[in-house]
């Protein structure tokens, strides 16, 4: 309605843009196209685009310096992409960054902590600068207290707090006022097991009502608590899937195998069904089978009956690292197969 | 939204030992100066008595008072305005207002409100300490107020060019140190040209802000206070819409 006075178009543009933004709470609500980002010579992000939907979890996934908080910080309004566009819920970030920001709730890297406040105090002053309702005000304090476990804390300076209780504070601040999407930022960082434990079922539970982004560089925690996940290597999405497109390309029915007096590589391979083996070390294989075939039970026969001296029988999962270099490796090989390269 | 801005950098000043400081130290000077012009003004009373139309109080006491108020204010307004933006980006507390949906337009404003409110009340406890003297004596109550009005409109100079000061960098210090070279150049830079009718006098906050101490209120004064104040003020925005804003 606002909008309507302001900008003075005809009204049939403002109801297109009013529709899209009420339809998109069952479709996009953060649609970012081809983000990149420079500082100097150095491109921190390269063509990133981001497509959430409301009530999905996405995992952004990355070593450090991979650019997830530069991607962030752009889909927040906190950075200006280099070239790119971002739509939040069908608002313009750059064109109406005030009705655009008031949809998004964002806890940084640092969570921005006025030390010298209280717990109280300081969900206030956030409640009020994201415009909600002095007579709201209160229910929201309480019930973002609620979430994130912080109702005895709420009389405490913010300065005095513990890490994992500033932590809380940060991702309260974030959802006070019920924000479409919810961006976080490395949000189990610092925290000890019990505490991330809570952090990632409260996630979960956001994630059922609103769109949230979170950064992360641990893996299992991306499968733990997403839907959805963007692994970023040098600035560039190098993977874009499921959380079960993410297990198959983990691994899948890869096996991991120990024998203490290890027959040739080849011998494994034709017991398994001519599955691909890899030697770890001297005595560790990694053994991929063909198809949906599951060797195990051969390799156990075989290994009594030559007396493989079996050690470890387990199912193998890369680790992150190995995710990253069978994702750059694979682009690798994609470059060598088109050596040219296409005509720019 | 700016009121919110402003009740939030209040607080924060006030809850940080700066503010009171600041405030009893200046106090604690112009109490000082407020009480050997009065022994100087009971001195030569009775010379006054004989000289017709004679300087009466308020030329002696109230007048070197805004004088000095307006130097310790040069000098302590930088330990003010260093904290606006330049600490909350050291704190990373910045990030909480640019991802609120509040315009740059309002953060700047509200800063600078909350600053001049502050800046306001000494005004008004120099006001005060003024009045006092109406117990024992006559105060021209004009030169008294354009006095206030051009230490006022002084203070909004030194709050908007501190303020733009604190954008450019994430260290309070270097913010300080950087607002208190410009109001030092401002201030002094009529001694660079010795001829009075030279242009440069135009830029000198002393000179502008002589003439309220002398009780006239010019145009041109008030148009160079004005201006220096929004200069500083949009060009705070445009610092801060910078990191937002394809360039």
């Amino acid at each position: 309605m606002r909008g309507r006075k302001i900008d003075g178009r005809p009204p049939t543009f403002d109801e297109q843009g009013e529709g899209m933004t009420t339809t998109a709470s069952s479709e996009s609500t953060v649609s970012a196209r081809a983000l990149s980002r420079s500082y100097g010579n150095n491109r921190a992000v390269r063509e990133v685009s981001v497509e959430l939907k409301r009530g999905e979890v996405l995992g952004l996934l990355g070593p450090n310096g991979a650019g997830k908080t530069t991607t962030m910080q752009m889909l927040t309004g906190n950075l200006a992409p280099t070239s790119g566009e971002v739509d939040i819920c069908g608002i313009d970030l750059v064109d109406h960054p005030t009705r655009a920001k008031s949809r998004i709730g964002y806890l940084p890297e640092v969570p921005p902590l006025y030390r010298e406040l209280k717990v109280d105090e300081y969900l206030r002053l956030a409640g009020r600068l994201h415009k909600v309702k002095t007579s709201a005000l209160a229910l929201a304090v309480q019930r973002a207290k609620n979430r994130c476990g912080l109702t005895e804390m709420g009389s405490r300076l913010i300065g005095s707090l513990s890490k994992g209780y500033q932590q809380r504070v940060g991702i309260a601040q974030a959802i006070i006022h019920e924000p479409d999407v919810i961006i976080l930022d490395e949000p189990t960082v610092g925290l000890d097991p019990n505490q991330i434990r809570e952090i990632r079922a409260l996630i979960k539970d956001l994630g059922r009502d609103h769109s949230l982004i979170l950064s992360t560089h641990i893996l299992p925690e991306v499968e733990a608590v997403c839907d959805r996940v963007q692994i970023l290597h040098r600035g560039e999405v190098v993977f874009n899937d499921t959380i079960a497109g993410l297990k198959q390309f983990r691994g899948g029915q890869t096996l991991q195998l120990g024998l203490r007096t290890p027959p040739s590589p080849e011998e494994i391979s034709r017991v398994a069904g001519g599955a691909s083996v890899d030697a770890i070390n001297a005595q560790l294989f990694r053994v991929h089978p063909r198809g949906t075939a599951d060797p195990t039970d051969e390799l156990v026969r075989a290994s009594v009956e030559r007396g493989w001296g079996l050690f470890q029988l387990q199912p193998a999962q890369a680790s992150l690292e190995e995710v990253f270099v069978q994702l750059t490796h694979r682009e690798d090989e994609q470059a060598e197969q088109n050596p040219g390269g296409t005509p720019a | 939204m700016i009121r919110i801005i402003i009740a939030k950098e209040l607080r924060a000043l006030f809850a940080s030992p700066l503010a009171w400081v600041v405030l009893a130290f200046l106090q604690i000077i112009l109490a000082w100066i407020f009480l050997t012009r009065m022994d100087y003004f009971l001195t030569i009373q009775p010379q006054l008595a004989r000289v017709p139309n004679a300087p009466g109080l308020t030329e002696i006491v109230v007048v070197p008072m805004f004088g000095i108020a307006s130097i310790v204010l040069l000098m302590s307004v930088p330990l003010l305005t260093m904290r606006l933006i330049a600490e909350e980006r050291r704190n990373k507390t910045m990030t909480m207002l640019m991802s609120a949906p509040v315009s740059m337009t309002q953060i700047v404003l509200g800063k600078f409100l909350a600053t001049a409110i502050f800046l306001a009340m000494v005004g008004g406890l120099i006001t005060l300490m003024a009045l006092s003297l109406l117990m024992g004596g006559k105060l021209d109550y004009g030169l008294l107020a354009t006095n206030l009005l051009g230490l006022l409109l002084l203070t909004g100079s030194f709050a908007a060019i501190g303020l733009f000061v604190s954008c450019l960098t994430t260290h309070p210090v270097v913010a300080a140190i950087g607002a208190l070279a410009a109001f030092l150049v401002l201030w002094l830079v009529n001694i660079a040209a010795s001829d009075p009718a030279s242009p440069v006098h135009l830029f000198s906050l002393l000179k502008h802000f002589e003439g309220f101490m002398n009780g006239s209120i010019a145009v041109t004064d008030l148009i160079y206070f004005a201006a220096i104040t929004a200069v500083f003020l949009i060009l705070s925005i445009r610092r801060l819409d910078a990191d937002r804003l394809r360039a």
